[in-house]
């Protein structure tokens, strides 16, 4: 039986999460490894060799070391390719350069406001951070822009990059996740007729699920 | 086949990451000027190439696409076999490769586009550099480059032993700091400083810059 896969970093960074949900989705086992980040464990020297930006998460198999989550999905897709979702990443190369674009998406257009809210409203009082409330508010505007394009997007398509689920998808669960569950901005995404109907139907998927307990178990 | 199509502007460092990329392909393509000082990219006909309104867009026959970094992939994968090669048939050497194509996006890219915008565009624009906000991000892009010269000091490209899309998505906003303020940054890295000056001087970037000075 192969060795379990390593991921390491706490199931609730949202970066750690978008591996772990890729890794259920493809059925590839994982051992997680527990990185203590309110001891500062990720910027020793041990960790930095694993990645160099002092950041979750980091990946390693028998054969090679890996960070940056959507590198690491996109390595996981083409190594498991016949294993779990087989269409997670695209079976073909017109369906994979759809995925990939709407993978960009994610990570230009909705990772930055969406994860600076996440900070702001689901981390920063935790952390005894003080909330800036112009930064609420002008991020609140870009998401809600960027969510009306996908609400039109998602009028024409079931998902994101097309008719299947994809990695695309997947991408944007865990800052998704923690808006409409651990906020009171969870109304951008459901007040939306096709973005809800979308977020319902892949926040329902066991991958996910999985993760979230795993989040909830931590 | 019908003719590739890149719809863009030339002063777009998105747009000019796919002019170099198909300039490195050697492919034939059309460069359809997109003209955003009177709105044209947030008009009905080129939001149906990118509905985010933004340049570059891609076309290839009955193929749209948009968003810089997948129309780079696209072409570097289906043209694999034309001009120089871009990414790595070995799924370990392309893994490596994934890593430091999310680096440039993630870490690199927001903080480089925001000095970008301050000294690189806005001067051109007629309008005012934010000093604070050239600040903040250079003191950002220099722990980046840090992390850079401890790489490029183990291995000559950011990806491996050779050029890739990893160390292609740098050069657009890498040639707008240059010859700025920021440049010293870059300089005062040896590796860095060696790797800059070798990628800026391909010849597939060199006519992307021919491009600019012809319009």
């Amino acid at each position: 039986m192969a060795t379990p896969v390593k991921v390491y970093g706490p199931p609730m960074s949202t970066a750690v999460s978008r591996v772990l949900a890729c890794l259920y989705e493809k059925n590839v086992e994982f051992e997680l490894i527990s990185i203590n980040m309110s001891k500062g464990e990720h910027k020793k020297p041990e960790f930095l060799k694993l990645q160099p930006f002092g950041q979750v998460p980091a990946f390693e198999d028998e054969s090679i070391s890996l960070f940056e989550s959507r590198a690491i999905c996109r390595y996981i897709c083409d190594k498991y390719a016949d294993k779990g979702n087989k269409g997670l990443y695209g079976t073909n190369p017109l369906a994979k350069a759809s995925i990939d674009q709407w993978l960009e998406a994610e990570g230009q257009s909705f990772n930055p406001p969406s994860s600076t809210l996440v900070f702001q409203l689901a981390f920063a009082p935790r952390m005894n951070i003080k909330q800036d409330k112009v930064v609420i508010r002008q991020n609140e505007e870009k998401l809600s822009k960027v969510l009306d394009i996908y609400e039109k997007r998602l009028g024409e398509a079931r998902f994101l990059a097309g008719d299947e689920f994809s990695l695309a998808d997947l991408s944007h669960l865990p800052n998704t996740q923690y808006l409409v569950s651990g906020t009171d901005k969870g109304n951008l995404f459901t007040s939306r007729e096709n973005v809800g109907r979308w977020w319902d139907e892949i926040s329902s998927r066991d991958s996910w699920k999985k993760v979230v307990d795993l989040q909830k178990g931590a | 086949m019908a003719a590739i199509k890149a719809h863009g502007s030339l002063i777009s460092t998105a747009t000019n990451r796919v002019l170099v990329t198909l300039y490195e392909k050697e492919l034939e393509f059309e460069f359809v000027s997109v003209d955003m000082s009177t709105g044209e990219h947030k008009k009905d006909h080129f939001l149906s190439l990118n509905p985010f309104g933004q340049v570059p867009a891609l076309e290839h026959g009955d193929l749209k696409l948009f968003e810089s970094r997948a129309i780079t992939k696209y072409v570097a994968y289906e043209y694999a076999n034309k001009g120089t090669q871009l990414i790595h048939q070995d799924s370990k050497k392309m893994a490596i490769t994934l890593v430091w194509m999310e680096v440039e996006a993630q870490q690199y890219d927001p903080v480089a586009s925001k000095l970008t915008w301050e000294l690189g565009l806005k001067p051109m624009l007629g309008m005012v550099t934010d000093k604070a906000i050239v600040e903040e991000n250079e003191a950002k892009l220099a722990k980046v480059l840090d992390v850079y010269e401890n790489r490029l000091a183990h291995s000559k490209y950011l990806g491996g032993d050779c050029f890739t899309l990893a160390d292609l998505h740098h050069l657009p906003t890498l040639q707008y700091l240059l010859g700025t303020q920021s440049q010293k940054l870059f300089d005062s890295r040896p590796h860095v400083s060696a790797w800059v000056a070798d990628i800026t001087a391909r010849p597939a970037w060199l006519k992307v810059q021919a491009m600019r000075n012809k319009h």
